[in-house]
């Protein structure tokens, strides 16, 4: 069965730290950064990479779209 | 597999559109604007209408809309937007012309050009954000404030009684004769967005088949103006906001639909 492997990638400038996407990740892929970026806002960042399938909803709701999202299919 | 090796330009499936600037966008974190303005800029990209696509920018938070939007942009005096797309679109018939307006600008000192827009059933688009208050000047009382709803200027909780019910525009609209396509969405959750967008893309589609004024409502949240964090300002417009605001189409195709209470 073919199984999907996403990765998401932040533009930690860019992102507000709003938090927006935490809840809508099925996967609980997304968690904030204990640092803080120029503007002094915690970004979002991957802190269970495993498990996202790239299914594009924390980019949708990210008012910033500071996430690109990237998926491939593993044919096993 | 790891990630860096899907992390790889043919393997992106999702990223912000050409047609919004890298000018880094004025809202609170969280707001709702910057996910409507994405989702209007992706419809239009998506088209392949940016070339004939002109944008008329209100007064409001959203007032640099033309910073944002990488297209034809202008920038109306307060509330007069459907009035000046009115103006374009008619001088231009073969463009496509939509406002993109906050309650303040839409639902108060506009109220007068939406409503006769509407009614002359201009072939525009008009997006509407409805976040329940004045969220630039600092968190006044707008027409669409709910019930008991504290603000700035109605620190008890706004009365009824003295200041009358929020008003709903789009069901207000969708009377008209020349409104051919109104509904109500809104940008939260991923389900949300998703719809509001296509929503959108219908408006935009009316406007090609020459088809009359659509009015597209995003219910948004205003976590500064409300005091909340952005997570807890969407919790509270799911309870609060979409009971009084609730989301659906109201009228599709110049045929209105019932709606629920």
């Amino acid at each position: 069965m073919a199984k999907v492997k996403g990765a998401i990638v932040v533009d930690t400038e860019t992102c507000k730290g709003c938090e927006v996407c935490i809840p809508v990740c099925p996967e609980n892929v997304i968690s904030m950064s204990s640092k803080v970026n120029r503007k002094g806002y915690h970004y979002a960042y991957m802190s269970n990479p495993e498990a996202c399938t790239g299914c594009t909803n924390c980019g949708i709701v990210c008012p910033d779209r500071a996430i690109s999202v990237y998926r491939v299919k593993l044919t096993a | 597999m790891e990630v860096l090796d899907i992390i790889k330009p043919e393997n992106q499936v999702f990223c912000k559109t050409k047609l919004m600037t890298d000018t880094s966008l004025s809202y609170c974190p969280g707001c709702g604007h910057g996910t409507a303005h994405n989702l209007t800029m992706e419809v239009i990209d998506e088209l392949g209408i940016a070339e004939n696509t002109i944008g008329v920018a209100p007064v409001g938070c959203s007032v640099l809309a033309y910073d944002f939007m990488n297209i034809d942009m202008t920038q109306a005096a307060h509330g007069r937007a459907p009035a000046l797309a009115t103006a374009i679109s008619r001088l231009w018939p073969e463009k496509y012309v939509f406002t993109y307006q906050g309650d303040g600008d839409l639902a108060a000192i506009g109220t007068a050009e939406t409503i006769h827009a509407c009614n002359r059933g201009e072939n525009i688009v008009i997006i509407f954000v409805n976040n329940g208050i004045y969220g630039m000047t600092g968190g006044q009382m707008a027409p669409t404030t709910l019930s008991g709803m504290k603000t700035s200027t109605s620190p008890y909780g706004r009365d009824v009684e003295k200041m009358g019910a929020p008003i709903r525009m789009t069901e207000l609209i969708s009377n008209l004769p020349g409104v051919y396509y109104a509904t109500r969405q809104s940008v939260h959750t991923h389900k949300h967005a998703r719809k509001a967008k296509k929503a959108i893309q219908k408006a935009f589609e009316n406007t090609r088949l020459n088809k009359g004024l659509s009015f597209v409502e995003i219910v948004s949240n205003c976590n500064s103006g409300w005091k909340m964090t952005p997570n807890d300002a969407n919790h509270w417009m799911e309870e609060n906001m979409f009971p009084y605001f609730p989301l659906g189409d109201i009228k599709v195709d110049g045929k209105l639909k019932s709606v629920a209470q």
